[in-house]
């Protein structure tokens, strides 16, 4: 038996599909969290049921009208996926609107139920919902649930697998409606489709899908004389809904929304509303991953300062212990999560490489494997916090609210204020950022939004950030490694706002998208969710580095160890390596960069970086690891840095100095590297979840646009930042280049006309 | 008096006559449920003055001014 889940985003489609299935698929208290039809199977305590029930949980709609993809993946599974039941999940608190989605369901072929969700919520509030009275009044049964507190559910399912497996669809029209209707009804009998009533009422809602059918147009015209009845149709229904069916609901004497209201006052307040966005937003990066915490630190130093660990005359062990916590200044929790980890890394890596005699499978293990490893597991804790932080604002219903906050922002560029979440997503991760912007309804604007998420650098771009940050602080002496690395953030998203300014200025220019948005009531988030769901993401993330990240390290090791006869060679031979001279030969590409064939020698390690950087952004900084390990040992002029130095080094900043130190390079040019990293093409996973949302044609075109913003970024970084003036060059080449798109707009010349000339006289 | 409701200021109340524009934006409209008969109460403006937000059928709903122009507004005096 096979049961579909439909109803409006943020009714509690998917918290009742956990409770159905035991599965901990991600809530959200944003409109659109589940964008594609996702597969379970009921889980009934105790009883054993023969015949399995599978259920489906379909994308939150708010009409069967095809505007959206998701609308055309659930209308799809109801009309053609042939359930054997549809669940219609109708939120008791905002009964008139959700039950607009239930009239069109009940025009389909299929036998529904109504789960009313939310019930617990409605009671709190006085009110009182009259169950019979919908059901006698709907003809279908309802049955009272609180999906969240889990009441009702065994009910539920009781009602859902006694329900008869055969209905005919039914509508409510009246007058010139109806005659209309039975035209168009008869056409669809002779089509022989399934369901007509429901193919009949789209067809007088000028459905496009629809439109497309063989003389669907003239048997339209002849049904309605031409008239639109399109509003006609909407308001009977939402009559029927006010007269009918929304009577069972009895509102208490008091106002509804106090707390809700209240909160809201503050958040999006006239004033208020941007500066207390951007506190929120520098509190949840502070907190994650400041080595400064509340700045206490730079209050001391305004004074005598405070000492440094080291500096304490505490035992070598209790250093370790309060280096975790402090060091000069209070660490924060994300940092001191982080020591924590690093702590424990280092003592079981010199544990393992301790144990073992063999040189080369010493190597492999504490240098390739272990070191690749921890760099990157070192870095869960701060991830995970960040996801906490972005799940915390879209379960309270924060995040809605910036949308309604920036759009205005947004539409300047020509974008929506909906393309704010996968925007910010993206600082987690761009592959859950990438599938959400499914809820994006405008084709351009899904494209543009893809391509410049992975410029929100995401949290496995962090360890390049401050590692190379860190180092050159460490190294040169200049800056602060926090400056750099929020100065990197910066640059990502300038060079996001504008790409898309220039997209929607050239290939893709058309109507800003609609913002037509429901902005939920604001909840008190839920703990037991908000865990299950960062336990899901570590499950993800653990997964990728003990597969894909763990490979490719044991593939740099094993590289940069053997020559191209196969034979082992020590670390101090590395330049004869077969990795040496792959990088050499690829080199060349980055001298516009900086950090291609003008750094001699060892050059070629931050190439390798870079093109390890393909397959998992992690990877970067455990190249790092795996080469910095080597250039040591072989005494490349490495300043001092021993391999013990090296092995409690999960940050990376030790193992960038060594680099840095080994091959000459440059602020600028190692400034050029970071902004490459972060902007060109992202990892394996999210281009493989760019392709699967993108047209063929797109997706090639999209991995040419990161390898050219990158390229191009990158080479005005450190060309700029080498020679200063060089700055005039490039802002004359940004003005001629905005000149020609403006002119080209303009109609003043016509681009590709220019372009096809040239093709001619050059064929 | 009529009313766009893209006119509306915070605490204006009315019932929804006509619906106009065309397509994608009018089918829009129609499903959030803003359809002649609905009533509908302006909340506020979006500090940069755009979108606005407004409560319709028990709920929030929030969209543009150039948007709200399609929705002729009966305003109770």
């Amino acid at each position: 038996m096979k049961i579909a889940l439909i109803g409006n985003p943020n009714c509690g489609k998917t918290t009742l599909f956990n409770r159905l299935t035991g599965s901990t698929a991600h809530v959200g208290n944003w409109p659109g969290v589940t964008v594609e039809k996702r597969e379970g199977v009921y889980k009934s305590k105790g009883k054993d049921v023969s015949d399995p029930v599978e259920i489906v949980d379909l994308p939150g709609i708010y009409s069967l009208s095809p505007y959206t993809p998701e609308e055309v993946v659930s209308r799809d599974f109801m009309v053609d996926g042939s359930p054997d039941l549809v669940i219609n999940i109708v939120d008791a608190t905002n009964l008139e609107r959700n039950l607009y989605l239930t009239m069109q369901v009940m025009e389909a072929d299929v036998p529904v139920l109504i789960a009313l969700n939310m019930m617990d919520a409605v009671e709190r509030a006085g009110d009182r919902i009259d169950v019979d009275k919908l059901e006698s009044a709907l003809g279908v049964p309802v049955v009272a649930i609180s999906a969240l507190k889990g009441r009702g559910i065994g009910k539920l399912m009781e009602r859902a697998l006694s329900v008869p497996r055969e209905r005919k669809g039914v509508s409510v029209f009246t007058g010139e409606v109806k005659d209309a209707l039975d035209t168009v009804i008869e056409y669809y009998k002779e089509l022989d489709v399934s369901s007509p009533l429901f193919h009949a009422v789209k067809l007088l809602e000028n459905d496009e899908i629809e439109l497309k059918r063989r003389n669907a147009e003239e048997v339209l015209k002849r049904a309605t004389g031409g008239a639109d009845i399109e509003a006609a149709i909407v308001d009977e229904r939402y009559k029927y809904i006010t007269s009918r069916l929304a009577v069972a609901k009895t509102k208490s004497a008091a106002d509804a929304f106090t707390r809700s209201d209240r909160i809201d006052k503050v958040l999006t307040h006239r004033v208020w509303a941007i500066p207390i966005f951007a506190v929120i937003m520098f509190a949840v990066f502070h907190v994650t991953f400041s080595e400064d915490f509340l700045y206490i630190g730079a209050w001391a130093s305004l004074g005598g300062g405070l000492p440094a660990v080291s500096d304490l005359g505490l035992s070598e062990g209790m250093t370790t212990f309060v280096g975790i916590f402090y060091d000069g200044a209070v660490f924060s929790p994300g940092v001191i999560l982080f020591n924590m980890f690093d702590t424990l890394f280092g003592t079981i890596t010199d544990a393992i490489s301790g144990a073992i005699s063999a040189e080369w499978l010493s190597g492999l293990v504490a240098d390739g494997v272990l070191g690749g490893l921890f760099a990157v597991l070192g870095f869960l804790p701060q991830i995970l916090m960040l996801f906490m932080w972005f799940s915390l604002m879209e379960d309270t219903g924060y995040t809605a609210r910036v949308a309604f906050v920036l759009d205005r922002i947004f539409r300047r560029f020509g974008l929506s204020g909906r393309s704010f979440m996968p925007m910010i997503m993206g600082f987690g991760c761009s592959v859950p950022a990438m599938v959400n912007t499914r809820t994006l309804a405008d084709e351009y604007e899904r494209i543009a939004t893809i391509r410049v998420i992975p410029f929100f650098s995401c949290g496995a771009k962090l360890p390049i950030l401050t590692a190379i940050a860190g180092a050159i602080c460490e190294y040169f002496g200049v800056g602060n490694a926090d400056l750099i690395t929020y100065g990197m953030y910066l640059l990502g998203v300038c060079t996001a706002v504008v790409t898309v300014v220039i997209m929607r200025n050239t290939a893709m220019k058309g109507e800003i998208p609609p913002f037509i948005m429901e902005l939920p009531a604001y909840h008190r988030p839920r703990f037991a969710g908000l865990m299950l769901h960062l336990w899901d993401k570590s499950k993800h993330f653990i997964k990728k580095a003990f597969t894909i990240i763990f490979a490719s390290t044991v593939i740099i090791w094993l590289f940069s160890h053997l020559d191209w006869a196969w034979n082992y060679i020590p670390d101090e031979r590395m330049n004869g390596s077969i990795l040496a001279s792959l990088g050499k030969f690829i080199q060349p590409i980055f001298t516009p960069l900086g950090f291609g064939s003008q750094l001699g020698g060892y050059g070629w390690v931050f190439a390798v970086a870079a093109l390890t950087g393909l397959i998992a952004k992690e990877n970067v900084i455990a190249t790092f690891g795996t080469l910095g390990a080597c250039l040591i040992s072989m005494g490349a002029n490495v300043g001092g840095i021993t391999g013990d130095v090296l092995i409690a080094d999960e940050e990376g900043i030790t193992s960038a100095v060594a680099m840095i130190t080994a091959t000459g390079i440059t602020v600028p040019a190692l400034i050029a590297f970071i902004s490459f990293n972060m902007l060109t093409v992202p990892c394996f996973a999210a281009c493989a979840t760019a392709k699967a949302e993108l047209r063929k044609g797109t997706f090639y075109r999209t991995l040419l646009f990161w390898i050219i913003t990158s390229y191009v970024t990158s080479a005005a970084v450190y060309t700029i930042g080498a020679w200063w003036w060089t700055v005039f060059i490039w802002a004359a080449a940004a003005f001629a280049a905005t000149t020609v798109i403006v002119l080209n707009n303009k109609g003043k010349i016509r681009l590709s006309k220019l372009l096809r000339k040239s093709k001619e006289t050059k064929s | 008096m009529e009313k766009k409701l893209s006119l509306f200021e915070s605490g204006d109340e009315g019932t929804v006559t006509a619906v106009g524009g065309e397509g994608r934006v009018r089918r829009r409209l129609f499903d959030m449920g803003i359809t002649p008969g609905a009533r509908i109460v302006m909340r506020k403006k979006a500090p940069l003055g755009d979108p606005i937000e407004i409560t319709l059928r028990g709920y929030e709903l929030t969209l543009r001014k150039s948007e709200a122009e399609f929705v002729t507004v009966y305003v109770d005096s």
